[in-house]
Protein backbone atom coordinates (compact mmCIF):
# COMPACT_ATOMS: atom_id res chain seq x y z
CA UNK A 1 0.00 0.00 0.00
CA UNK A 2 2.56 2.36 1.47
CA UNK A 3 4.87 1.87 -1.80
CA UNK A 4 2.17 2.43 -4.08
CA UNK A 5 1.04 5.95 -2.56
CA UNK A 6 4.79 6.54 -3.21
CA UNK A 7 4.85 5.89 -6.68
CA UNK A 8 1.67 8.09 -7.08
CA UNK A 9 3.41 10.89 -5.43
CA UNK A 10 6.40 10.89 -7.56
CA UNK A 11 4.13 10.39 -10.60
CA UNK A 12 2.69 13.78 -10.05
CA UNK A 13 5.93 15.71 -8.48
CA UNK A 14 7.22 14.57 -11.71
CA UNK A 15 4.38 15.78 -13.49
CA UNK A 16 3.71 19.34 -12.01
CA UNK A 17 6.63 21.34 -13.57
CA UNK A 18 5.20 21.10 -16.81
CA UNK A 19 4.79 24.87 -18.55
CA UNK A 20 4.25 27.33 -16.54
CA UNK A 21 1.48 30.41 -18.02
CA UNK A 22 3.93 33.68 -18.02
CA UNK A 23 1.83 36.01 -15.26
CA UNK A 24 2.25 38.66 -17.22
CA UNK A 25 0.61 37.82 -20.45
CA UNK A 26 1.46 40.65 -22.94
CA UNK A 27 -1.51 40.84 -24.89
CA UNK A 28 -0.54 44.15 -27.16
CA UNK A 29 3.42 43.35 -27.37
CA UNK A 30 5.75 47.00 -26.66
CA UNK A 31 3.72 49.33 -27.89
CA UNK A 32 5.03 52.39 -29.43
CA UNK A 33 8.63 52.43 -28.26
CA UNK A 34 8.80 56.32 -28.30
CA UNK A 35 11.06 58.01 -29.90
CA UNK A 36 11.34 60.54 -27.33
CA UNK A 37 14.26 59.88 -25.13
CA UNK A 38 14.29 59.88 -21.46
CA UNK A 39 15.67 63.01 -19.23
CA UNK A 40 18.77 60.99 -17.98
CA UNK A 41 19.37 60.09 -14.36
CA UNK A 42 21.76 62.77 -13.62
CA UNK A 43 19.85 65.41 -15.02
CA UNK A 44 16.45 64.12 -13.44
CA UNK A 45 18.53 63.54 -9.77
CA UNK A 46 20.36 67.15 -10.11
CA UNK A 47 16.83 68.51 -10.35
CA UNK A 48 15.98 66.12 -7.44
CA UNK A 49 18.83 68.05 -5.52
CA UNK A 50 17.37 71.21 -6.41
CA UNK A 51 13.78 70.82 -5.28
CA UNK A 52 15.58 68.18 -2.16
CA UNK A 53 16.90 71.71 -1.00
CA UNK A 54 14.21 74.02 -1.52
CA UNK A 55 12.61 72.09 0.62
CA UNK A 56 14.93 71.70 3.81
CA UNK A 57 15.66 75.01 3.99
CA UNK A 58 11.62 76.12 3.57
CA UNK A 59 11.55 74.56 6.62
CA UNK A 60 12.77 76.54 9.25
CA UNK A 61 12.48 73.77 12.24
CA UNK A 62 14.86 71.31 10.36
CA UNK A 63 17.08 73.80 9.45
CA UNK A 64 17.74 75.17 12.63
CA UNK A 65 17.55 71.50 14.27
CA UNK A 66 19.79 69.59 11.47
CA UNK A 67 21.74 72.04 10.68
CA UNK A 68 22.68 74.84 12.82
CA UNK A 69 22.43 72.40 16.10
CA UNK A 70 25.84 71.36 15.82
CA UNK A 71 27.50 74.83 16.00
CA UNK A 72 25.17 75.83 18.65
CA UNK A 73 26.40 73.02 20.62
CA UNK A 74 29.56 73.84 20.08
CA UNK A 75 29.01 77.89 20.68
CA UNK A 76 27.20 77.11 24.33
CA UNK A 77 30.31 74.47 24.96
CA UNK A 78 32.77 76.98 24.64
CA UNK A 79 31.53 79.52 26.12
CA UNK A 80 30.99 77.47 29.26
CA UNK A 81 34.77 75.73 28.79
CA UNK A 82 37.18 78.21 27.58
CA UNK A 83 39.95 77.55 29.27
CA UNK A 84 43.58 76.00 27.95
CA UNK A 85 44.00 72.54 27.91
CA UNK A 86 45.76 71.34 30.93
CA UNK A 87 49.37 71.16 29.91
CA UNK A 88 49.67 72.11 26.56
CA UNK A 89 49.48 76.36 26.63
CA UNK A 90 48.75 77.02 23.55
CA UNK A 91 44.78 75.10 22.76
CA UNK A 92 41.66 75.97 24.61
CA UNK A 93 38.98 73.20 24.84
CA UNK A 94 36.82 75.42 23.07
CA UNK A 95 38.81 74.44 19.95
CA UNK A 96 39.02 70.91 21.20
CA UNK A 97 34.97 71.06 20.88
CA UNK A 98 34.40 72.60 17.98
CA UNK A 99 36.84 70.72 15.95
CA UNK A 100 35.14 67.63 17.23
CA UNK A 101 31.81 68.85 16.73
CA UNK A 102 32.31 68.18 12.87
CA UNK A 103 31.87 64.78 13.74
CA UNK A 104 28.09 65.65 15.01
CA UNK A 105 27.61 68.20 11.96
CA UNK A 106 27.92 65.50 9.87
CA UNK A 107 26.10 62.99 11.96
CA UNK A 108 23.72 65.83 12.16
CA UNK A 109 22.92 66.72 7.82
CA UNK A 110 23.95 63.14 6.60
CA UNK A 111 22.53 60.43 9.33
CA UNK A 112 19.55 62.31 11.01
CA UNK A 113 18.56 64.22 8.48
CA UNK A 114 19.14 61.20 5.83
CA UNK A 115 16.79 58.87 7.76
CA UNK A 116 13.96 61.38 8.73
CA UNK A 117 13.76 62.48 4.87
CA UNK A 118 13.49 59.24 3.87
CA UNK A 119 10.52 58.39 6.27
CA UNK A 120 9.24 61.24 5.75
CA UNK A 121 9.28 60.75 1.62
CA UNK A 122 7.96 57.49 2.08
CA UNK A 123 4.80 58.09 4.85
CA UNK A 124 3.78 61.71 3.02
CA UNK A 125 3.52 60.04 -1.07
CA UNK A 126 6.95 61.22 -2.46
CA UNK A 127 8.41 57.75 -2.80
CA UNK A 128 5.13 56.41 -3.91
CA UNK A 129 4.78 59.43 -6.23
CA UNK A 130 7.87 59.02 -8.13
CA UNK A 131 7.51 55.39 -8.36
CA UNK A 132 4.28 56.18 -10.66
CA UNK A 133 6.70 57.96 -12.94
CA UNK A 134 9.81 57.30 -14.72
CA UNK A 135 12.15 58.98 -12.52
CA UNK A 136 14.95 55.98 -12.08
CA UNK A 137 15.64 55.10 -8.04
CA UNK A 138 19.44 56.70 -8.68
CA UNK A 139 17.94 60.05 -9.38
CA UNK A 140 15.96 59.79 -6.16
CA UNK A 141 19.22 59.35 -4.59
CA UNK A 142 21.21 62.10 -6.49
CA UNK A 143 18.68 63.87 -5.04
CA UNK A 144 19.33 63.59 -1.53
CA UNK A 145 23.19 63.30 -1.88
CA UNK A 146 23.36 67.02 -3.36
CA UNK A 147 21.15 67.60 -0.21
CA UNK A 148 23.57 65.81 2.13
CA UNK A 149 26.95 67.67 0.29
CA UNK A 150 25.29 70.68 1.03
CA UNK A 151 24.06 71.48 3.76
CA UNK A 152 27.04 69.03 5.01
CA UNK A 153 29.49 71.66 3.68
CA UNK A 154 27.26 74.54 4.51
CA UNK A 155 27.01 73.39 8.07
CA UNK A 156 30.93 72.79 8.36
CA UNK A 157 31.36 76.34 7.29
CA UNK A 158 29.02 78.00 9.73
CA UNK A 159 30.72 75.25 12.76
CA UNK A 160 34.32 76.64 11.71
CA UNK A 161 32.97 80.20 12.02
CA UNK A 162 31.97 79.94 15.21
CA UNK A 163 35.56 78.32 16.19
CA UNK A 164 37.57 81.35 14.42
CA UNK A 165 35.58 84.33 15.15
CA UNK A 166 34.85 83.25 18.76
CA UNK A 167 37.12 80.57 19.84
CA UNK A 168 40.19 81.71 17.78
CA UNK A 169 40.70 78.90 15.45
CA UNK A 170 43.32 78.68 13.06
CA UNK A 171 42.12 77.31 10.11
CA UNK A 172 45.41 74.57 8.79
CA UNK A 173 47.79 76.40 6.43
CA UNK A 174 49.76 72.65 5.88
CA UNK A 175 48.18 71.28 2.16
CA UNK A 176 48.29 67.78 3.76
CA UNK A 177 46.06 68.72 6.40
CA UNK A 178 43.84 69.81 4.04
CA UNK A 179 43.96 65.96 2.52
CA UNK A 180 43.18 64.60 5.54
CA UNK A 181 40.16 66.95 5.60
CA UNK A 182 39.02 65.80 2.28
CA UNK A 183 39.28 62.12 2.63
CA UNK A 184 38.17 62.30 6.22
CA UNK A 185 34.84 64.37 4.80
CA UNK A 186 34.37 61.85 2.06
CA UNK A 187 34.41 58.64 4.38
CA UNK A 188 32.57 60.38 7.03
CA UNK A 189 29.89 61.73 4.87
CA UNK A 190 29.26 58.29 2.88
CA UNK A 191 29.05 56.07 5.71
CA UNK A 192 26.90 58.62 7.79
CA UNK A 193 23.99 58.90 4.85
CA UNK A 194 24.75 55.39 3.87
CA UNK A 195 23.80 54.17 7.44
CA UNK A 196 21.24 57.02 7.33
CA UNK A 197 19.65 55.70 4.67
CA UNK A 198 19.00 52.02 6.23
CA UNK A 199 18.30 53.53 9.60
CA UNK A 200 15.24 55.15 7.49
CA UNK A 201 13.74 51.36 7.61
CA UNK A 202 13.86 51.22 11.64
CA UNK A 203 11.22 53.86 12.01
CA UNK A 204 7.72 52.82 11.85
CA UNK A 205 6.56 56.12 11.11
CA UNK A 206 7.87 59.56 10.11
CA UNK A 207 6.60 60.92 13.82
CA UNK A 208 9.25 58.57 15.40
CA UNK A 209 12.14 59.04 12.95
CA UNK A 210 13.48 61.43 14.66
CA UNK A 211 13.41 59.94 18.02
CA UNK A 212 14.53 56.71 16.28
CA UNK A 213 17.56 58.37 14.98
CA UNK A 214 18.57 61.39 17.44
CA UNK A 215 18.47 58.32 20.69
CA UNK A 216 21.64 56.99 19.37
CA UNK A 217 23.54 59.39 17.51
CA UNK A 218 23.08 61.69 20.84
CA UNK A 219 24.54 58.63 22.76
CA UNK A 220 27.08 58.44 20.60
CA UNK A 221 28.16 61.87 21.05
CA UNK A 222 28.81 61.60 24.77
CA UNK A 223 30.78 58.27 24.22
CA UNK A 224 33.34 59.60 21.38
CA UNK A 225 34.10 62.65 22.69
CA UNK A 226 32.52 65.25 20.97
CA UNK A 227 30.03 66.14 23.71
CA UNK A 228 32.35 65.57 26.56
CA UNK A 229 36.42 66.01 26.62
CA UNK A 230 38.08 62.70 26.35
CA UNK A 231 39.74 63.22 29.65
CA UNK A 232 36.25 62.62 31.39
CA UNK A 233 35.00 59.42 29.52
CA UNK A 234 35.49 56.08 31.14
CA UNK A 235 37.58 53.41 29.63
CA UNK A 236 34.38 51.25 28.93
CA UNK A 237 33.31 54.07 27.04
CA UNK A 238 35.89 54.68 25.13
CA UNK A 239 36.10 50.80 24.12
CA UNK A 240 32.32 50.52 22.91
CA UNK A 241 33.01 53.95 20.98
CA UNK A 242 36.10 52.23 19.11
CA UNK A 243 33.44 50.20 17.12
CA UNK A 244 31.37 53.16 15.68
CA UNK A 245 32.48 55.72 13.37
CA UNK A 246 31.75 58.93 15.14
CA UNK A 247 34.90 58.55 17.59
CA UNK A 248 37.59 58.22 14.66
CA UNK A 249 35.34 61.07 12.81
CA UNK A 250 35.84 63.48 15.78
CA UNK A 251 39.23 62.11 16.49
CA UNK A 252 40.24 62.56 12.51
CA UNK A 253 38.42 66.32 12.76
CA UNK A 254 40.69 67.25 15.91
CA UNK A 255 43.89 66.23 13.88
CA UNK A 256 43.19 68.63 11.16
CA UNK A 257 42.24 71.79 12.99
CA UNK A 258 44.64 70.98 16.30
CA UNK A 259 48.41 71.00 16.45
CA UNK A 260 50.34 67.59 16.86
CA UNK A 261 50.60 68.81 20.78
CA UNK A 262 47.32 67.90 21.09
CA UNK A 263 48.16 64.16 20.12
CA UNK A 264 48.48 63.56 23.89
CA UNK A 265 45.06 63.71 24.88
CA UNK A 266 43.87 61.17 22.06
CA UNK A 267 43.06 57.37 23.86
CA UNK A 268 45.68 55.96 22.11
CA UNK A 269 48.34 59.27 22.06
CA UNK A 270 48.63 59.75 18.43
CA UNK A 271 46.00 61.09 15.51
CA UNK A 272 45.96 57.01 14.03
CA UNK A 273 44.91 58.15 10.16
CA UNK A 274 45.31 54.73 8.60
CA UNK A 275 42.82 53.25 11.98
CA UNK A 276 40.39 55.74 11.17
CA UNK A 277 40.23 55.24 7.26
CA UNK A 278 39.95 51.82 7.77
CA UNK A 279 37.20 51.71 10.64
CA UNK A 280 34.95 54.51 8.49
CA UNK A 281 35.53 52.46 5.25
CA UNK A 282 34.44 49.41 7.16
CA UNK A 283 31.34 51.33 7.62
CA UNK A 284 30.77 52.61 4.41
CA UNK A 285 30.98 48.84 2.91
CA UNK A 286 28.43 48.20 6.13
CA UNK A 287 26.37 51.03 5.11
CA UNK A 288 25.65 49.84 2.10
CA UNK A 289 24.60 46.30 2.91
CA UNK A 290 23.15 47.19 4.81
CA UNK A 291 21.07 49.61 2.49
CA UNK A 292 21.01 46.70 0.29
CA UNK A 293 19.14 44.58 2.54
CA UNK A 294 16.64 46.94 4.40
CA UNK A 295 15.69 50.12 1.85
CA UNK A 296 11.85 49.73 1.17
CA UNK A 297 9.87 51.96 -1.13
CA UNK A 298 6.75 51.76 0.36
CA UNK A 299 5.64 51.92 4.28
CA UNK A 300 5.69 48.42 6.10
CA UNK A 301 2.86 46.14 5.78
CA UNK A 302 1.54 47.92 2.40
CA UNK A 303 2.66 45.47 -0.13
CA UNK B 1 -7.05 48.32 -28.92
CA UNK B 2 -6.47 47.25 -25.05
CA UNK B 3 -5.03 49.26 -22.83
CA UNK B 4 -5.66 47.16 -19.65
CA UNK B 5 -6.52 43.79 -19.72
CA UNK B 6 -6.31 41.48 -16.25
CA UNK B 7 -7.48 38.16 -15.89
CA UNK B 8 -8.04 36.48 -12.56
CA UNK B 9 -6.23 38.91 -10.36
CA UNK B 10 -5.56 38.05 -6.73
CA UNK B 11 -4.17 39.78 -4.13
CA UNK B 12 -4.52 39.05 -0.22
CA UNK B 13 -2.50 40.62 2.60
CA UNK B 14 -1.62 38.38 5.57
CA UNK B 15 -4.73 35.57 4.49
CA UNK B 16 -7.08 38.48 4.18
CA UNK B 17 -8.57 38.42 0.86
CA UNK B 18 -8.60 42.01 -1.10
CA UNK B 19 -9.09 41.16 -4.61
CA UNK B 20 -10.58 37.73 -5.47
CA UNK B 21 -10.58 37.21 -9.42
CA UNK B 22 -11.31 40.06 -11.07
CA UNK B 23 -11.38 40.17 -14.60
CA UNK B 24 -11.16 43.83 -16.54
CA UNK B 25 -11.00 44.86 -20.29
CA UNK B 26 -9.94 48.66 -20.86
CA UNK B 27 -10.08 49.80 -24.59
CA UNK B 28 -8.15 52.75 -25.56
CA UNK B 29 -10.07 55.94 -25.17
CA UNK B 30 -12.43 54.51 -22.57
CA UNK B 31 -13.77 55.71 -19.31
CA UNK B 32 -13.87 52.82 -17.54
CA UNK B 33 -15.05 53.73 -13.06
CA UNK B 34 -14.59 50.99 -10.31
CA UNK B 35 -17.24 51.38 -8.31
CA UNK B 36 -17.28 49.87 -4.68
CA UNK B 37 -17.71 50.53 -1.00
CA UNK B 38 -14.39 51.31 0.84
CA UNK B 39 -12.51 48.15 1.12
CA UNK B 40 -14.07 46.52 -2.02
CA UNK B 41 -10.64 45.95 -3.30
CA UNK B 42 -10.74 49.40 -5.70
CA UNK B 43 -7.43 50.46 -5.08
CA UNK B 44 -5.64 47.32 -4.21
CA UNK B 45 -7.24 46.84 -8.09
CA UNK B 46 -6.04 49.77 -9.19
CA UNK B 47 -3.03 50.02 -7.22
CA UNK B 48 -1.60 46.61 -9.09
CA UNK B 49 -2.42 48.35 -12.76
CA UNK B 50 -0.33 51.26 -11.59
CA UNK B 51 2.79 49.04 -10.80
CA UNK B 52 2.24 50.06 -7.33
CA UNK B 53 1.77 46.43 -5.32
CA UNK B 54 2.32 43.03 -6.39
CA UNK B 55 -0.09 40.48 -7.34
CA UNK B 56 -0.77 37.07 -6.42
CA UNK B 57 -2.41 35.97 -9.10
CA UNK B 58 -3.33 36.21 -12.30
CA UNK B 59 -2.64 37.86 -15.60
CA UNK B 60 -1.90 40.98 -16.38
CA UNK B 61 -0.92 43.77 -18.75
CA UNK B 62 -1.06 47.10 -19.00
CA UNK B 63 -0.38 49.05 -22.42
CA UNK B 64 1.49 46.04 -23.38
CA UNK B 65 3.44 44.95 -20.20
CA UNK B 66 3.42 43.10 -17.32
CA UNK B 67 3.08 45.95 -14.72
CA UNK B 68 5.09 43.86 -12.30
CA UNK B 69 8.34 44.18 -14.21
CA UNK B 70 7.90 47.24 -16.67
CA UNK B 71 10.29 49.93 -16.83
CA UNK B 72 10.55 53.47 -16.22
CA UNK B 73 9.26 53.72 -20.69
CA UNK B 74 6.59 52.31 -19.52
CA UNK B 75 5.88 54.66 -16.48
CA UNK B 76 6.16 57.52 -18.65
CA UNK B 77 3.48 56.64 -20.70
CA UNK B 78 1.40 56.55 -17.32
CA UNK B 79 -0.73 59.13 -15.25
CA UNK B 80 -1.10 58.60 -11.63
CA UNK B 81 -3.51 60.33 -9.54
CA UNK B 82 -2.53 58.98 -5.91
CA UNK B 83 -4.95 58.98 -3.66
CA UNK B 84 -3.66 60.18 -0.78
CA UNK B 85 -0.24 62.53 -1.25
CA UNK B 86 0.79 65.51 1.31
CA UNK B 87 4.34 65.43 -0.13
CA UNK B 88 6.29 68.63 -1.73
CA UNK B 89 4.28 70.88 1.29
CA UNK B 90 7.75 73.64 0.94
CA UNK B 91 6.93 73.90 -2.86
CA UNK B 92 5.00 76.21 -4.99
CA UNK B 93 2.44 74.73 -7.52
CA UNK B 94 4.34 75.89 -10.21
CA UNK B 95 7.34 74.59 -8.92
CA UNK B 96 6.42 71.32 -8.92
CA UNK B 97 4.66 70.71 -11.56
CA UNK B 98 7.47 72.22 -13.55
CA UNK B 99 9.75 69.69 -11.82
CA UNK B 100 7.83 66.70 -13.00
CA UNK B 101 7.40 67.50 -15.95
CA UNK B 102 11.62 67.16 -16.02
CA UNK B 103 11.05 63.59 -15.74
CA UNK B 104 9.05 62.74 -18.82
CA UNK B 105 10.35 62.61 -22.19
CA UNK B 106 7.68 64.81 -24.09
CA UNK B 107 5.52 66.72 -20.86
CA UNK B 108 3.11 69.06 -21.54
CA UNK B 109 3.40 73.05 -20.88
CA UNK B 110 3.21 73.55 -17.07
CA UNK B 111 2.11 76.84 -17.05
CA UNK B 112 -1.15 75.33 -19.50
CA UNK B 113 -1.39 72.39 -17.37
CA UNK B 114 -1.43 74.46 -13.75
CA UNK B 115 -4.02 76.85 -15.93
CA UNK B 116 -6.34 73.91 -17.24
CA UNK B 117 -6.61 72.42 -13.52
CA UNK B 118 -7.85 75.95 -12.72
CA UNK B 119 -4.67 76.56 -10.07
CA UNK B 120 -3.87 79.64 -12.15
CA UNK B 121 -4.34 81.82 -9.14
CA UNK B 122 -2.68 79.76 -7.11
CA UNK B 123 0.58 78.89 -9.07
CA UNK B 124 2.73 80.78 -6.87
CA UNK B 125 1.32 79.52 -3.18
CA UNK B 126 2.84 76.50 -1.45
CA UNK B 127 1.02 73.20 -1.71
CA UNK B 128 1.13 73.69 2.37
CA UNK B 129 -1.52 76.75 1.75
CA UNK B 130 -3.87 75.05 -0.64
CA UNK B 131 -6.80 73.76 0.55
CA UNK B 132 -8.08 69.60 -0.04
CA UNK B 133 -9.41 70.00 -3.23
CA UNK B 134 -6.71 72.41 -4.43
CA UNK B 135 -4.49 69.65 -3.28
CA UNK B 136 -6.34 67.24 -5.28
CA UNK B 137 -6.31 69.12 -8.17
CA UNK B 138 -2.44 69.63 -8.09
CA UNK B 139 -2.45 65.69 -7.59
CA UNK B 140 -4.31 66.06 -11.10
CA UNK B 141 -1.66 68.00 -12.68
CA UNK B 142 1.30 65.89 -12.04
CA UNK B 143 -0.65 63.05 -13.31
CA UNK B 144 -1.31 64.26 -16.43
CA UNK B 145 1.74 66.79 -16.82
CA UNK B 146 3.46 63.92 -18.97
CA UNK B 147 0.85 63.39 -21.16
CA UNK B 148 -0.21 60.01 -20.65
CA UNK B 149 -1.88 57.50 -22.66
CA UNK B 150 -3.32 56.25 -19.95
CA UNK B 151 -4.42 57.75 -16.55
CA UNK B 152 -5.58 56.67 -13.02
CA UNK B 153 -7.54 58.28 -10.41
CA UNK B 154 -8.21 56.69 -7.25
CA UNK B 155 -11.09 58.44 -5.29
CA UNK B 156 -10.41 62.09 -7.25
CA UNK B 157 -13.04 63.71 -6.29
CA UNK B 158 -13.27 63.37 -2.59
CA UNK B 159 -13.34 66.40 -0.23
CA UNK B 160 -14.17 68.81 -2.87
CA UNK B 161 -16.95 71.01 -2.97
CA UNK B 162 -19.93 70.64 -5.70
CA UNK B 163 -18.83 73.08 -7.86
CA UNK B 164 -15.11 71.96 -7.94
CA UNK B 165 -16.31 68.65 -8.46
CA UNK B 166 -18.08 70.26 -11.66
CA UNK B 167 -15.14 71.33 -13.08
CA UNK B 168 -12.76 68.28 -12.57
CA UNK B 169 -15.42 66.45 -14.50
CA UNK B 170 -14.76 68.87 -16.96
CA UNK B 171 -11.67 68.43 -17.07
CA UNK B 172 -11.44 64.92 -17.40
CA UNK B 173 -14.03 64.75 -20.24
CA UNK B 174 -11.82 66.58 -22.18
CA UNK B 175 -8.90 64.64 -21.32
CA UNK B 176 -11.01 61.87 -22.75
CA UNK B 177 -11.88 64.03 -25.69
CA UNK B 178 -8.58 64.27 -26.39
CA UNK B 179 -8.14 60.30 -26.50
CA UNK B 180 -6.42 59.42 -22.71
CA UNK B 181 -7.42 56.27 -21.72
CA UNK B 182 -9.04 56.73 -18.06
CA UNK B 183 -9.39 54.30 -15.07
CA UNK B 184 -11.12 55.93 -12.28
CA UNK B 185 -12.15 54.65 -9.01
CA UNK B 186 -15.02 56.54 -6.93
CA UNK B 187 -17.98 55.82 -4.67
CA UNK B 188 -19.88 58.40 -5.92
CA UNK B 189 -22.24 57.42 -8.14
CA UNK B 190 -23.02 60.57 -9.87
CA UNK B 191 -19.18 60.97 -10.78
CA UNK B 192 -19.67 57.37 -12.28
CA UNK B 193 -22.39 58.22 -14.04
CA UNK B 194 -21.27 62.12 -15.27
CA UNK B 195 -18.03 60.07 -16.66
CA UNK B 196 -17.83 56.71 -17.55
CA UNK B 197 -18.86 54.74 -20.65
CA UNK B 198 -18.55 51.37 -18.81
CA UNK B 199 -18.36 51.10 -15.16
CA UNK B 200 -18.17 47.52 -12.85
CA UNK B 201 -18.96 47.20 -9.47
CA UNK B 202 -17.16 45.84 -6.79
CA UNK B 203 -17.87 44.18 -3.81
CA UNK B 204 -15.41 41.82 -1.64
CA UNK B 205 -12.89 41.24 -3.96
CA UNK B 206 -15.22 40.37 -6.84
CA UNK B 207 -16.72 42.38 -10.03
CA UNK B 208 -20.48 41.58 -9.59
CA UNK B 209 -21.67 43.95 -12.34
CA UNK B 210 -20.82 45.47 -15.66
CA UNK B 211 -21.93 47.80 -18.56
CA UNK B 212 -22.88 50.91 -19.13
CA UNK B 213 -24.08 53.39 -16.30
CA UNK B 214 -27.63 52.86 -18.26
CA UNK B 215 -27.70 49.17 -18.01
CA UNK B 216 -25.67 48.23 -15.68
CA UNK B 217 -27.84 45.55 -12.95
CA UNK B 218 -30.70 45.34 -15.04
CA UNK B 219 -31.28 49.06 -15.01
CA UNK B 220 -32.87 49.68 -18.41
CA UNK B 221 -35.51 46.63 -18.24
CA UNK B 222 -35.64 46.84 -14.86
CA UNK B 223 -39.50 47.42 -13.43
CA UNK B 224 -40.62 51.03 -13.18
CA UNK B 225 -42.74 52.17 -10.67
CA UNK B 226 -45.91 54.66 -11.43
CA UNK B 227 -47.46 56.87 -8.85
CA UNK B 228 -50.52 59.16 -9.03
CA UNK B 229 -53.56 60.39 -7.53
CA UNK B 230 -56.92 60.62 -8.92
CA UNK B 231 -60.71 60.61 -7.18
CA UNK B 232 -60.45 57.50 -5.80
CA UNK B 233 -56.96 57.75 -4.17
CA UNK B 234 -53.49 57.58 -4.30
CA UNK B 235 -52.32 54.39 -6.79
CA UNK B 236 -48.97 52.45 -7.07
CA UNK B 237 -48.44 50.54 -9.75
CA UNK B 238 -44.86 48.25 -10.81
CA UNK B 239 -44.83 48.09 -14.74
CA UNK B 240 -42.24 46.84 -16.86
CA UNK B 241 -43.96 49.12 -19.50
CA UNK B 242 -44.53 52.02 -18.08
CA UNK B 243 -45.09 54.61 -21.23
CA UNK B 244 -47.98 52.52 -21.81
CA UNK B 245 -49.63 52.46 -18.23
CA UNK B 246 -48.94 56.46 -18.30
CA UNK B 247 -51.23 56.10 -21.83
CA UNK B 248 -53.72 54.50 -20.82
CA UNK B 249 -53.99 56.55 -17.60
CA UNK B 250 -53.95 59.67 -19.54
CA UNK B 251 -56.56 58.33 -21.99
CA UNK B 252 -59.05 57.45 -19.63
CA UNK B 253 -61.93 60.84 -19.16
CA UNK B 254 -63.42 59.64 -16.03
CA UNK B 255 -60.89 60.18 -14.06
CA UNK B 256 -58.92 63.13 -13.55
CA UNK B 257 -55.32 62.37 -12.65
CA UNK B 258 -52.91 64.58 -10.87
CA UNK B 259 -49.45 64.29 -9.21
CA UNK B 260 -48.20 61.53 -11.78
CA UNK B 261 -44.70 60.27 -11.55
CA UNK B 262 -42.77 57.58 -13.07
CA UNK B 263 -39.81 56.65 -10.91
CA UNK B 264 -37.20 54.10 -12.70
CA UNK B 265 -34.39 52.74 -10.74
CA UNK B 266 -31.36 55.57 -10.68
CA UNK B 267 -27.92 54.42 -10.53
CA UNK B 268 -28.27 54.64 -6.71
CA UNK B 269 -30.65 52.22 -6.19
CA UNK B 270 -29.21 49.45 -8.29
CA UNK B 271 -26.03 50.05 -6.91
CA UNK B 272 -27.50 49.65 -3.82
CA UNK B 273 -29.28 46.21 -4.61
CA UNK B 274 -26.09 45.25 -6.52
CA UNK B 275 -23.68 45.35 -3.19
CA UNK B 276 -26.66 44.42 -1.21
CA UNK B 277 -26.59 46.47 1.03
CA UNK B 278 -30.72 47.76 1.30
CA UNK B 279 -33.29 46.15 3.34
Amino acid sequence: MTGRNEGRQTAAAVASPGPRTQPGVAAGGIAQASAVRLPSTLRVGLSRGVVELKQFFRQKDAVVFTFAFPAFIALMLGLIFDEPVHGIADVRISQVFVAGMIAYGIVSTAFISMGVGIAVDREDGTLKRLRGTPVPAGAYFIGKIVLVGVSTVAGIVLLLAVGVVLFDLKLPTDPARWLTLGWLLALSVVSCTLLGIAASALARSARSAPAVLNLPAIALQFVSGIFVHNDALPDGMITVASFFPVKWMGQGFRSVFLPDSMMVQEAAGSWEPGRTALVLGAWCVAGLVLCLLTFRWVERDSR
Amino acid sequence: MTVISARDLRKSYRGQVAVDGIDLTVARGEVFALLGPNGAGKTSTIEILEGHRRRDGGAVSVLGEDPGTAGRRWRARLGIVLQTATDAAELTVRETVRHLAGYYPDPRDPDEVVAVCGLAEKAGARIRSLSGGQRRRVDVALGIIGRPELLFLDEPTTGFDPEARREFWALIRRLAEEGTTILLTTHYLDEAEALAGRLAVISRGRIIAEGTPQTIGGRATATATVTWRDGTGEHREQTSDPVALVARLTARADLSVSDLRVHSPSLEDVYLELIGERG
